[in-house]
């Protein structure tokens, strides 16, 4: 039983308030795409057992989508952000490392 | 025998007798007492049988961890099998009866598997009843299925309502004992916000009854000022009755409240299931001991010494007159004493340990009692109760030094913490060699949301089993008790406090027991599992700890392992020649005792057992008589039968008379979402297939919305409103999902889109006017012009009709003449009345869902859910003309390209009439030659819709078919499940008005 | 491998049960094999008893991290059935229902097979036509169902409430052969099977890397060291996406929680397996008289075999109302799972980019009952290195393609 911290409203909310999305950061890809492209963004998923990052909505609360960073063998929540964002925000990052010195991204920052 | 005592009992009211009935027997109990000590009170040592070899079983707890006493409580409606005789508190007129035996409690032929249980050990039947192969189905699993099941099956539905309820807290301390007690004030004076449960319906634990003084007070004393203390405090709140049944993650606790089990029928709920969001949980639930296993140790009159200490000052309760104590730790001495203290007779304590010089057995000695040390049991002797005792060394196999007669054996194996709800969430565990049992590693504890360690233990729980370590480790400061709510660390700082309490591993007595003794030594008394069956299971390679305790069933019965699963692992890990922690325990499971079906289901029954969702007109449909079916969590009104009207002749009168006359159909449950600002064209160019940016204001358009895979999700008709203002149609499923999709998309891929959305169905209602008297019951009703010329096809108007403000749409899912008329959803039962009220002149009925799938089948008009079933694309239902070409880009449109989808070879859609003008049947396929790799038929298609059309008074169908449009007038054979076919003409799928000369009008 | 049978229980029981030899070896691993097969669960080990039975390989290696059988296969709520929509779907669990029937004999190991027929209820009129389209497509594909009234439901399951006020049961669909086994069973026979082949099944024995040259796997690094082989097979639901990482590609796979859980036991009162699909719930009464009932899926990554109650509340509330005689029992044991969900829900018995590496894995909440026909599949996939018409259809490139496997189509759910 989940509870993570609305970016928006503040609130700390049950997971009963909350529709979980899977994956959070996957870029679309459309017509124009290879077909591995295509597939790798409709179904490969980084399943990692460990960090993740995916996405919830507060359905039952403010409706807004938002993105948690979350351990997966744990259930430990490092942080939860705005989901107008394409990779993970660096106080968020720093959250993680702190609780995880050996974790790494495994993207390259943009900025 | 067992009896009342004439003095004492600290729990029971003598000026308070009830009177209840065990099996049909009148007996007579005190408000006080348990079901257990007021059995135990009026000599009823034999309670019941056990599972597999219905040997009798008698009392042996006085907690939840109480294998055997279990009893089907009350009858009928009230009906509880498995209820826990040593949880319940007795209430005049308590019916309780015995279980798992034929025809009596007293002869049991199940007995019969006793005599035989050589032949019956640990797993037999995965060896055998493998041939003849119909009989493990027919013979030999009915006989297991019968012979095992212990409680009554409840034959009728529950007379009890039951409450949910939530709380939250900074600090929950589940137990009030003298650990507990202290914890909820050392964190309640911090300032937290407190939560005390207690499965008890008393606070205090163990305390009153083990103990004489707490720091340098009486027990009582004490423990009145430590609860007077709490209930002072505006920021605690004890619950009595409520046992803390699981942990889960983040601080989430599930608690059941047994509210009115000790009232029943007074109008309460029976229990409150409480469900706490706690910022930190502190357990101090306390321990439990553990028998000792010798031959003969599953006798009715064996106990665990603590429980027989319980009965004796809680309920002046004596097991019997003569009480043989045996065990392996000081504990037990205490029972000794007080069954001593009471004036009963202690022939003999055996004390397995070499020497026995603490406090305690210096008492029991001074008291005159005889300790035997380096002792143990070699067998009881007894059939339905215990007579005597054999006597021998722990050291040796079993040679009888002596016979003690004896009708009760009170046995301490040690105490085992409750570390069950640590360990739910994933908190670790360690050996602890001085008291030989699992504790909490604090080290390792669960984790919370942000990291922290969500559980701390106090008290005997965390392994500390005497009171001066206990209240040492509260004074030391930093102890877990003082909880910092705010900050919180990952590790407690908790100085080390170490118990003066050793337990040696006892683990089989004597310790060179020989197979004979060792097959009569119950290590699980409810499933019969015996410390030869977990050697067996260890010989055989069931060597990891699960692999024993399933194939074994040790710690599966109902009280979970609680006085098994150690005593288990000792023997196991003996028999593997491994150290404990070695080999590891057994998960440990949510709840920590069972908690009633019905308190979790809560009040969703009957009406409620979900929401439903209302339309305007409901009410009147009722009314009416609608036959309803649900829709989500809507339910719709199927059709309208009147007197003697089948419905599917309601159905079809529905439909021949909107065809010829007038219907109205109540179309609230429509989703409806509106799409507004600068990008809401580009938005809605994305989310549908064809283009709505360019629909004029006041017009409509058909659209279909696909998902990003490409399949066919939803469809409706889309009105542009005014500039930047559009309003989609969903599916009447669809519309909370559909706008869920849409801010999806907004908030995470275009969110720099300038586009509001906000789902508006349950803000209108809406009825469909449809047939040829269409317009003119809208003229009858007046205010606006709905001529053909001021409001043609597929266009919208707002304006006003018999004084409601409505936005009339001219639409048409019928085929016919129809507007669909939103009204404010206040005004909707109104507007419905005033349009049959106007309508009764022009043959206006109402009609359902059913007529409608029938009017647009013979329309060939698609439905969602019907011809679609979320692997169809819109291609392959001939609605090309509804996807853009020109656009770069839409959901879905990249995922059609993929081969699998845009191949030729895809099966399409087509109308079907069959040869004889028959119904095809619902669901069937379309046969092809030959069957596939794997033996299956081959098919080349399947039918989508299937009516009979009252319109043209026959069967017609809409269906899938392998280059179906290709094949206009070929008959193909859908198949029946008799193993037949039924032949049909592939055609077009518009059956009716193919022109649209009807709503052309 | 000395016969199971009543006589040799009667000639033990003389002696104490003293006689019994192991039910399985626990060897230390050879530096190679033939084949070495990733998880000793039913899975893995059913594909390892048919390359012996079907193939003559028995040179074989079963890895397992923990316990065998310790994963799903000891953790479900032990449904078999067949009446599946899809082709592909119907062809492989019939193949497991059947081997299911003669499975006892086969192993000489008592997995309790119980065919006393499992049936889906119809609570809308959607879900009416959708099981009348399953109907029709097992009758074209050998699966025995038959879409039933709500009279003869109640005839089947007397202690069922039909007339609800919510969701009457308006019929179900009957599969009269389907049923439950003794889940722990199954992998104990198999094993026990395996073993008397020869094959090694290695426990406690975590694999930490996949080597491989060449587009072949070689070997794998363990915690017992390297070990060789010629093929890999991964049999690992729920650690699909970590295995399959190791040997350097990706899975449309996300692990999630799935949960059931057993009431205490009570006398015989239900002899079928109902599953409402609709109120989202399914149950069962086991040989000792639990109740045994399954959830749904959390809708989150989690590898911790816990879920969050508010499914296990749901499940409840459904079949109480469904089964109004249970609300006086008591839950006596709930417990968690991780199963891997693919992109259509359907599983993978697969070759990979990895020549001689092949993958099973995706059975998401339906596993159990899959096992025998899921080993015989994967087993002519391994020895032939080519797939058989049972799995042909479930590899893993039909993502691409858009080739779906979807059953959620049914109406119904894949337990």
């Amino acid at each position: 039983m989940l509870t993570l911290e609305c970016p928006y409203c503040g609130v700390m909310a049950d997971e009963t308030e909350l529709s979980p999305g899977y994956e959070a950061h996957l870029k679309r890809f459309g017509p124009g795409a290879s077909p591995e492209e295509f597939e790798a963004y409709m179904f490969a998923r980084k399943n990692p057992k460990g960090v993740h990052f995916e996405r919830w909505r507060h359905s039952y609360g403010c409706g807004k989508w938002f993105l948690a960073a979350r351990c997966t063998a744990t259930l430990e929540v490092f942080g939860t952000y705005p989901a107008q964002v394409s990779e993970p925000p660096a106080d968020i990052i720093a959250k993680i490392q702190a609780r995880r010195p050996d974790w790494q991204p495994d993207w390259k920052a943009t900025k | 025998m067992s009896t009342r005592l004439a003095k004492g009992g600290r729990l029971i009211d003598r000026t308070a007798a009830v009177e209840i009935s065990f099996n049909g027997k009148r007996m007579k109990g005190y408000h006080g007492d348990t079901l257990a000590s007021a059995l135990l009170a009026n000599d009823q040592m034999l309670v019941g049988r056990s599972f597999k070899y219905h040997r009798p079983r008698g009392i042996v707890a006085s907690g939840p961890e109480e294998p055997n006493a279990l009893v089907n409580l009350g009858s009928g409606a009230r009906l509880e099998p498995n209820q826990r005789t040593t949880m319940t508190e007795v209430f005049d007129g308590l019916e309780a009866s015995s279980q798992n035996h034929w025809p009596s409690l007293e002869f049991d032929v199940g007995v019969v598997n006793n005599y035989v249980s050589r032949f019956l050990p640990a797993g037999f039947y995965y060896k055998t009843f493998i041939h003849p192969r119909p009989f493990w189905k027919h013979v030999f699993e009915p006989i297991i299925r019968h012979s095992a099941g212990l409680g009554k099956a409840p034959t009728t539905g529950d007379a009890d309502r039951y409450e949910q309820a939530y709380a939250f807290c900074d600090v929950l301390v589940v137990g009030a004992g003298v650990a507990g007690l202290l914890a909820a004030r050392a964190a309640a004076q911090d300032g937290a916000r407190v939560i005390l449960l207690e499965q008890a319906p008393q606070l205090g634990g163990r305390s009153p009854v083990d103990e004489t003084t707490v720091e340098g007070i009486s027990v009582e004393d004490w423990l009145a000022k430590a609860e007077a203390d709490l209930r002072a405090m505006d920021n605690v709140t004890i619950r009595t009755r409520t046992t803390g049944a699981g942990v889960y993650d983040h601080g989430y606790v599930l608690a059941d409240e047994r509210v009115a089990d000790h009232t029943p029928g007074d109008g309460r709920p029976k229990h409150r299931l409480w469900r706490i969001r706690a910022g930190k949980i502190i357990t101090a639930t306390g321990a439990i001991e553990r028998p000792l296993s010798f031959a003969g140790n599953d006798l009715p009159g064996v106990m665990l010494a603590g429980a027989v200490r319980d009965f004796v000052v809680n309920h002046a309760v004596s097991p019997g007159d003569r009480t043989v104590v045996v065990t392996n730790n000081d504990s037990a001495y205490q029972t000794a004493l007080a069954l001593k203290a009471a004036g009963l007779e202690v022939p003999v304590i055996l004390d397995a340990r070499d020497t026995a010089d603490g406090a305690l057995p210096e008492a029991a000695r001074a008291a005159g009692i005889r300790v035997l040390t380096g002792r143990a049991i070699a067998k009881v002797k007894g059939g339905k109760r215990v007579t005597g005792v054999a006597v021998c060394a722990q050291a040796g196999e079993g040679a009888v030094l002596e016979e003690v007669s004896c009708d009760a054996v009170a046995m301490s194996g040690g105490w085992s913490p409750v570390v069950h709800l640590w360990s739910h969430c994933g908190g670790k565990l360690l050996w602890d060699e001085t008291i030989s049992a699992f504790v909490p590693d604090p080290a390792r504890p669960p984790l919370n949301h942000d990291g922290s360690a969500m559980v701390s233990v106090v008290g005997a729980a965390a392994g500390l089993l005497d009171l001066p370590a206990i209240l040492e480790a509260v004074a030391s400061t930093g102890i877990s008790a003082r909880v910092e709510t705010k900050g919180r660390r990952k590790e407690d700082v908790t100085k080390t406090v170490k118990t003066s309490v050793e337990i040696p591993p006892i683990w089989v007595m004597p310790q060179g027991a020989p197979i004979t003794l060792r097959s009569k030594m119950w290590l699980d008394y409810q499933n019969d599992v015996k410390v030869s069956d977990v050697q067996l299971a260890a010989r055989e390679g069931y060597q990891s700890v699960e692999h024993t305790k399933r194939y074994t069933t040790l710690g599966m019965a109902t009280d979970q392992g609680k006085l098994s699963n150690i005593n288990g692992l000792g023997v196991l890990a003996d028999a593997l020649g491994q150290e404990i922690p070695q080999v590891g325990t057994t998960t440990f499971r949510p709840p920590y005792t069972p908690v009633t079906l019905g308190a979790l289901a809560g009040e969703s029954r009957g009406e409620i057992f979900q929401p439903l969702r209302r339309t305007p007109m409901h009410e009147s449909h009722e009314q009416s008589g609608a036959y309803f079916e649900p829709v989500g969590l809507w339910r719709r009104p199927y059709c309208f039968p009147r007197a003697g009207e089948t419905h599917e002749q309601a159905v079809h009168r529905e439909v021949l008379n909107t065809r010829s006359n007038l219907g109205l159909l109540d179309a609230s449950t429509l989703g409806k979402i509106i799409v507004k600002g600068p990008d809401a064209g580009k938005f809605l160019d994305m989310m549908y297939t064809g283009v709505m940016s360019t629909l004029p204001v006041g017009r409509c358009r058909y659209g279909l919305m696909c998902n990003e895979q490409g399949f066919l999700s939803d469809d409706g008709v889309v009105a542009r409103i005014d500039e930047d203002t559009w309003l989609c149609h969903t599916t009447s499923g669809g519309a909370d999902r559909i706008h869920a999709w849409m801010e999806d998309w907004l908030q995470c891929e275009w969110w720099d889109w300038q586009v509001y959305t906000a789902n508006v169905t349950e803000q209108y209602a809406q009825v469909a006017v449809v047939g040829p008297n269409a317009r003119k019951l809208l003229q009858v009703l007046g205010g606006m012009d709905v001529s053909k010329e001021a409001l043609p096809f597929m266009q919208w108007a707002d304006g006003t009709l018999g004084g409601f403000p409505v936005r009339a749409y001219r639409i048409s899912f019928s085929g016919e003449l129809s507007y669909e008329i939103a009204v404010p959803a206040s005004h909707g039962a109104a507007f419905w009345e005033a349009c049959m009220e106007a309508g009764k002149a022009l043959g206006a009925m109402p009609y359902g869902t059913e007529c409608l799938h029938i009017m647009r089948a013979e329309k060939g008009f698609i439905m969602i859910g019907d011809e679609t079933d979320g692997t169809v694309i819109p291609q392959d239902l001939g609605l090309d003309w509804a996807i853009s070409k020109k656009k770069a880009d839409f959901l879905g449109k990249r995922g059609q390209e993929r081969s699998f989808l845009a191949s030729p070879e895809r099966w399409k859609l087509v109308g079907f009439e069959t040869l004889d003008g028959s119904v095809i049947p619902d669901g069937s396929y379309i046969v092809a030659e030959g069957v596939n790799g794997n033996g299956q038929r081959n098919t080349q298609g399947r039918v989508t819709s299937t009516y009979y059309s009252p319109t043209l008074k026959r069967g017609i169908a809409m269906g899938l078919l392998h280059h179906g449009p290709q094949r206009m007038g070929e008959v193909v054979e859908f198949n029946t499940v008799s193993g037949g076919t039924v032949k049909a003409r592939v055609r077009d799928a518009v059956f009716y008005d193919k022109d649209g000369e009807k709503q052309n009008v | 491998m000395k016969r199971y049978s009543v006589f040799a229980i009667a000639r033990e029981a003389v002696r104490y049960h003293m006689g019994w030899e192991r039910a399985w070896a626990s060897p230390e691993p050879k530096p190679a094999y033939d084949v070495i097969i990733v998880g000793a669960g039913g899975h893995g080990l059913a594909t390892a008893y048919y390359l012996g039975k079907n193939f003559g390989i028995t040179n074989v290696a079963i890895i397992e991290k923990g316990w065998l059988g310790g994963g799903n296969t000891g953790r479900n709520t032990t449904i078999i059935r067949s009446n599946y929509l899809q082709d592909p779907s119907a062809a492989i669990y019939e193949k497991s229902r059947s081997l299911y029937e003669t499975l006892s004999q086969d192993l000489n190991y008592n997995v309790m097979f119980s065919p006393r027929g499992v049936m889906m209820l119809a609570q809308t009129h959607h879900e009416v036509r959708g099981y009348l389209r399953t109907q029709h497509a097992n009758a074209l594909q050998g699966v025995a169902t038959e879409f039933i009234t709500p009279q003869r439901v109640k005839e089947l399951c007397p202690i069922l409430n039909i007339d609800g006020p919510r969701y009457p049961v308006l019929g179900a669909l009957w599969q009269a052969r389907g049923g439950t086994g003794r889940h722990d069973a199954v992998a104990w026979g198999y094993a026990r099977a395996c073993s008397a082949m020869g094959m090694h099944i290695i426990q406690n024995c975590e694999v930490k890397g996949v080597r491989s040259e060449n587009g072949a796997v070689t070997g794998v690094d363990t915690t017992k060291g390297f070990i060789g082989t010629k093929k890999l097979g991964m049999v690992v639901a729920g650690h699909s996406g970590q295995l399959a990482e190791m040997a350097g590609f990706r899975l449309p796979i996300e692990a999630v929680a799935l949960q059931a859980l057993v009431s205490e036991p009570i006398k015989p009162c239900m002899d079928v397996v109902v599953m409402a699909n609709t109120v989202h719930g399914y149950m069962s009464q086991s040989d000792k008289g639990e109740m045994v009932i399954g959830g749904g899926t959390d809708g989150f990554n989690n590898y911790t075999q816990r879920g969050s109650f508010h499914h296990i509340e749901e499940t409840l509330r459904a079949l109480v109302e469904t089964f109004p005689i249970i609300s006086r029992l008591k839950m006596l044991r709930q417990w968690g799972g991780i199963v891997d969900m693919t992109g259509d829900r359907s599983p993978l018995i697969s070759k990979t980019p990895l020549g001689n590496c092949f993958i099973n894995c995706g059975w998401g909440t339906g596993g159990f009952k899959a096992i025998p026909g899921s080993g015989w599949a994967m087993a002519e996939l391994m020895a032939k290195g080519e797939p058989g018409p049972l799995a042909a259809e479930f590899n893993m490139w039909r993502f691409k393609e858009g080739r779906f496997i979807d059953e959620s189509v049914a109406a119904g759910v894949a337990h």
